[in-house]
């Protein structure tokens, strides 16, 4: 039944859940006694008011962009793939080996050596509940969940009983070699001679995210893979009945979606820490399920709020150093967005089909000549 | 390893067990209605942070542990708001209520106490203290068997024992009695039971209000007698511990206790030994750590005895038009 316009669907809804979140993030700055306006002052400050802000909020960005795809993917086949923070763990793992073990003459081909190697041990990652899905039935958000945290343990024994440098405390790899320090947007830009993005960790990642983006839309929607996928995600059934195996289906989006994820590694692993360290994912696997709502597993969606929850994380640690809000105020607001863009989607949905359905009735009764 | 070690290892056993049985028996009783729920940690957490800021204001654990289960059954209304009334997607819920719990707790902390998002040290009668059973001492002369009812199972708080009372009930609950029939019913085959005449929203709503009540429970455990306050994080993945301990027991409440005592066994070794050697093969403590979480990724494989859920889980119910 299309009683909405479309624009509605895609843009109206989830702005609408959008201006509910901060609304009720908002509330609850006042409620702390503090001033909701001078906060978002402070966070859009801080945030894009210098072009250091920009490079840490293009920075994130970058991380939720390919965690945002990665589950956008997984959502069009109707796999919730939850284990993008495990995906992005192991898919630093695989960074961090390519990087250490191989002596690159160039950081573009460590680039690349090292795309394959985090694509590579994101995929695997995701490929394990996938298969069990796809032949043994089991639930995928349950392994997914379940992978997570064996990925936590199989990176806290690699790190301190593997790759760790002998003599070191802190569980962590050694320096990655200079050849392969990813440029820095700054050093991108001064070549042009602008001094951009100065001393903030934006680097040449951006471009492979955006390039996965253009590469993810031509998949879903160019693409006959794309549309086998989209396919089984609508109806297996007919999907089955159309002659396109399940298995197949379930394993490539799954595939794709961990190596997505497992790519995120090439931002903040090379691009940034240039080691590998415990926490390095920092939650960003989760934020693409955020992400991936917000912009309707649409990957110019996925793009933008990227982008917004860039600005929440780039803000929010600023909040958290002028303010006495801690930044854990952006996990609220992340959860305010999941919440009313996904769960609780109806909600603003109902009322608003009911608002075009009674526009369309009294539209169609106008132009209707009186008997 | 000596006697003592033994029984050390037993009795934190028994201790980080508590909290992961009350939550798979929360668990338990949603999903057996058909909703799925993800955000058992969330709901926990909340409930920590809620009994220990309480108790610490109040003085007393008691109000504390009421305004714990009344956190987390707000938590739990969210879920059925969005899962059940609005028909969402249940999973997508339960992640943001474990988000919402992760950064309200420390954001209300921060600003009530001001110590990093954390609340006070609870002494006294803020938190909940150890009770000794009867004959403990008397009988500890015995050997092997004294010792070991006055270290593991005397010498708990109440709400242990509350947690372990709650087996059985559950049993009756579920299999003896007609709302127990019922919920188990909803979660197979709702439009059944909306034929018979009786309400599905209704049923699913207290399954989730006594799910509510359990993780309550389970987090006024986590920081007024297991720990001695609140601290950011403290659930730190037991519910998704639960969660896998209430797949390992194929949602059935015995099961469930062995589970998750097998899962509070597991974490004490992990908690005790840095490493363990077994022959000249070294096991790091990220596998000991790591090891419910396979075992439950085995059993859903179906490898060793295929666990099936309730059949009508995760989708919403939709009355017939």
């Amino acid at each position: 039944m299309d009683t909405m316009p479309k624009w509605a669907d895609i843009v109206l809804i989830p702005l609408i859940g959008l201006i509910l979140a901060f609304l009720l993030s908002g509330l609850m700055v006042l409620a702390s006694g503090q001033d909701p306006w001078e906060a978002i002052k402070i966070m859009v400050e801080g945030a894009v008011g210098s072009s250091y802000g920009w490079g840490y909020t293009l920075y994130y960005a970058t991380n939720f962009i390919f965690t945002g795809l990665a589950v956008a993917i997984a959502f069009h086949a109707a796999m919730f793939n939850i284990g993008g923070e495990g995906q992005a763990m192991v898919g630093g793992l695989g960074v961090a080996i390519a990087c250490l073990f191989i002596p690159w003459p160039h950081w573009t081909l460590a680039l690349i050596g090292a795309m394959i190697m985090g694509g590579l041990f994101g995929a695997v990652w995701a490929a394990i509940p996938a298969w069990l899905q796809a032949k043994r039935g089991s639930h995928i958000v349950i392994t997914t969940i379940m992978f997570n945290f064996i990925a936590a343990g199989l990176l806290n024994y690699m790190l301190v009983d593997v790759l760790k440098p002998v003599g070191a405390m802190e569980p962590a790899t050694a320096k990655f070699p200079e050849a392969t320090h990813l440029p820095s947007l700054n050093d991108v830009f001064l070549i042009f001679g602008l001094d951009l993005f100065k001393r903030s960790p934006v680097n040449v990642s951006l471009f492979v995210a955006l390039a996965a983006c253009v590469g993810l839309w031509a998949l879903i929607w160019k693409m006959k893979l794309g549309y086998q996928i989209r396919a089984f995600g609508h109806s297996e059934p007919a999907a089955k009945y159309a002659g396109i195996s399940p298995t197949r289906m379930i394993m490539i989006s799954m595939i794709i979606s961990g190596a997505l994820a497992g790519l995120m590694a090439i931002n903040n692993v090379m691009g940034e820490a240039e080691r590998l360290v415990l926490n390095s994912v920092e939650g960003a696997g989760f934020i693409g399920i955020a992400v991936a709502l917000m912009g309707r597993s649409h990957p110019l969606g996925v793009l933008i709020a990227a982008l917004l929850f860039g600005f929440l994380y780039q803000g929010g640690a600023e909040l958290g150093l002028w303010t006495s809000i801690p930044r854990e105020m952006v996990t609220v607001i992340q959860a305010l967005v999941i919440l009313f863009t996904g769960a609780l989607d109806n909600m603003i949905r109902m009322p608003l089909e009911r608002f075009f359905l009674a526009r369309a009735i009294r539209a169609r009764a106008a132009s209707t000549p009186a008997e | 390893m000596d006697f003592l070690t033994i029984l050390q290892i037993l009795d934190s056993s028994v201790r980080l067990a508590v909290p992961l049985l009350l939550a798979c028996l929360a668990g338990l009783y949603s999903e057996r209605a058909g909703i799925f729920d993800i955000g058992l940690e969330g709901k926990m957490l909340a409930a920590a942070f809620a009994s220990a800021a309480i108790a610490y204001v109040s003085g007393s654990v008691w109000i504390g542990l009421l305004a714990g289960i009344a956190a987390s059954m707000a938590l739990s209304i969210v879920h059925g708001l969005a899962s059940i009334t609005f028909r969402g997607n249940q999973l997508i819920s339960g992640v943001a209520i474990n988000f919402l719990a992760a950064g309200l707790t420390v954001v209300v902390a921060q600003n009530w106490f001001k110590q990093g998002g954390r609340t006070p040290t609870l002494e006294g009668p803020a938190r909940f203290s150890e009770i000794t059973l009867p004959f403990a001492d008397a009988l500890s002369g015995i050997p092997v068997l004294g010792p070991l009812y006055a270290e593991v199972i005397s010498g708990h708080t109440i709400i242990a024992y509350v947690a372990f009372l709650f087996v059985p009930l559950t049993w009756w609950i579920l299999f003896r009695t007609r709302f127990g029939l019922r919920l188990r019913a909803v979660g197979e085959n709702p439009a059944a039971v909306d034929t018979a005449g009786i309400s599905v929203i209704w049923l699913r709503y207290s399954a989730i209000l006594i799910c509510g009540v359990l993780c309550g429970l389970a987090g006024a455990y986590l920081a007024t007698a297991l720990q001695a306050g609140f601290t950011k994080d403290m659930s730190a993945g037991r519910g998704f511990i639960a969660l896998a301990a209430l797949i390992f027991a194929k949602w059935r409440p015995v099961p469930a206790l062995y589970a998750t005592l097998l899962f509070g066994f597991l974490a004490a070794v992990a908690t005790r030994f840095q490493t363990i050697n077994i022959g000249t093969f070294r096991v790091p403590v990220a596998f000991t750590e790591s090891l419910p979480y396979i075992l439950t990724v085995v059993i859903l494989a179906g490898f060793v005895g295929k666990a099936i859920p309730p059949r009508a889980g995760g989708a919403p119910y939709v009355k017939e038009r």
